[in-house]
């Protein structure tokens, strides 16, 4: 790449923010449905870590599958490829 | 310099092959395809080192340019019609973020119903995004212009994206002769890329998001200030082009036989020509009108056209796009302009034509000027708008 100069511009303020820890990313109230894991018919396969589009799973080989629920959307996807259905979706609201 | 029998979309991929921008994104529509499969031959074949990302949208299309541009790469996209209102939401990120970028228009009517012929309307819903919007006459403008947007999208005092528009067909798929400038020449003047920041990951900084309610209208009001600023940048940008490469048009406008003109007609894009035309054929016949030819439609040339119309006796507007319920846009700017001096208001008239790609032609246009300069010869008041229909 050719070289880029960076100059102020000479009117305006710049849409620019410096990041900070916030509430950014935590589901809050909207989750109509969680996963909750079946330990004991977990393979410790990996497929809902992979596939999680959050990132909020990971599976240990000692204790199975723990699930971070701050972030968790609840969108399903663990169950859906969990090959021993381990991963069964339940309503918030119980 | 070499000349070249061009297309106008061609013509506009010569442009951004002499510029070399490190990212171009597109996706095909008609008429803007052929722009965009020109520059892939020139990736192609090795004449151009760009990375060219083909992607799966209009919408994605500017965004990846939006995020080549954030992170310091010139970039370009070309869409059309349809493709330009899927990507409208990015539009308005890209000229809010005070990214310098070009993009070009190759306009077509606005479906449905279905219509690949053009119109102005899908250039003109872009109108409050915060971007520059200049549009061609010929096929050597389209060129000019899209060397000259880079240099203007990237001049500190604007730092706003800007979008070339020429219709499709009529100049898009038309052939004329180009002269291309030289390549290293076109390099140099542009120089190196200017931006206000880059995100390349030194520091830790966020584009775009929440600002309260007093710092989001600083952000905006910096964007009206800047495009007054782009006024005299276009023309200075216009006048270094013309010492470098021989030619230049102007500025905002392109004022034709309208010096000494006691009417004058106001247009925009290729039928322009016509119009000229129109007007050479009525001068001979006594009738003392020019034709004042916008450029540039953002930021809006108010003072030219206070200093021409404002002079007039009568101002007759051709829109080529219609706010719907309204007025032609020209014209709306034009009057909203005008009365800024309203003890000197000339007789005025809006004809909406050409809409949906209907054929206006030089005889079309001798008609409608005579009989707008007969009516207030005579102390008629004109017709305040018209939709000028073919059949």
């Amino acid at each position: 790449m050719d070289r880029v100069e960076v100059v102020k511009p000479v009117h305006g303020r710049l849409p620019l923010t410096t990041p900070s820890k916030g509430v950014a990313g935590k589901t809050g109230l909207w989750r109509t449905e969680r996963p909750v894991v079946d330990n004991g018919k977990c393979t410790r396969c990996f497929q809902c870590e992979i596939y999680c589009p959050v990132n909020v799973i990971r599976v240990e080989p000692e204790t199975g599958v723990s699930i971070d629920y701050e972030y968790c959307k609840g969108c399903g996807v663990c169950a859906d490829v969990c090959p021993m259905r381990a991963i069964s979706m339940v309503p918030e609201a119980g | 310099m070499v000349r070249k029998a061009l297309t106008g979309n061609h013509a506009i991929s010569y442009a951004v092959k002499l510029v070399k921008p490190e990212v171009i994104a597109a996706y095909p529509i008609t008429p803007q395809t052929s722009i965009v499969e020109k520059l892939s031959e020139m990736v192609e074949s090795g004449e151009l080192d760009s990375t060219m990302i083909r992607v799966e949208s209009e919408h994605s299309a500017l965004a990846a340019c939006y995020g080549a541009a954030l992170a310091g790469a010139r970039a370009f996209t070309a869409t059309s019609s349809q493709g330009l209102l899927y990507m409208h939401e990015v539009v308005h990120w890209v000229s809010r973020a005070r990214i310098p970028m070009v993009m070009a228009v190759v306009s077509r009517t606005i479906n449905a119903p279905w219509n690949i012929w053009p119109d102005h309307s899908d250039f003109m819903d872009q109108r409050d995004a915060g971007w520059i919007m200049a549009y061609a006459m010929d096929n050597q403008e389209a060129l000019d212009l899209t060397i000259q947007a880079f240099k203007i999208s990237e001049d500190p005092e604007v730092y706003l994206p800007v979008m070339v528009g020429i219709e499709g067909f009529i100049l898009g798929h038309t052939t004329m002769p180009v002269e291309i400038p030289d390549e290293e020449l076109v390099r140099e003047w542009l120089g190196p890329r200017r931006q206000p920041y880059v995100v390349d990951g030194s520091s830790p900084i966020g584009v775009g998001g929440l600002t309260m309610p007093e710092e989001t209208e600083d952000i905006f009001h910096g964007i009206q200030e800047s495009m007054e600023s782009a006024k005299r940048v276009i023309e200075r940008v216009d006048r270094e082009y013309g010492r470098m490469f021989g030619r230049s048009y102007g500025g905002l406008t392109q004022c034709y036989r309208c010096e000494d003109a006691d009417y004058l007609a106001v247009s925009m894009g290729a039928w322009s020509g016509d119009l000229m035309e129109a007007v050479n054929k009525l001068r001979e016949e006594g009738y003392r009108v020019g034709v004042l030819r916008l450029r540039f439609y953002r930021p809006f040339p108010r003072e030219d056209l206070l200093e021409h119309a404002g002079r007039s006796k009568g101002v007759v507007v051709f829109d080529r796009a219609v706010s719907f319920g309204a007025w032609g846009p020209i014209f709306a700017d034009l009057v909203a302009s005008l009365a800024e001096r309203p003890e000197k208001l000339p007789a005025l008239s809006n004809i909406v034509a050409g809409i949906a790609g209907v054929n206006i032609t030089s005889e079309d246009f001798e008609k409608l000027v005579k009989r707008f300069i007969e009516s207030v010869e005579k102390g008629e008041k004109p017709v305040y708008f018209e939709w000028f229909r073919k059949r």
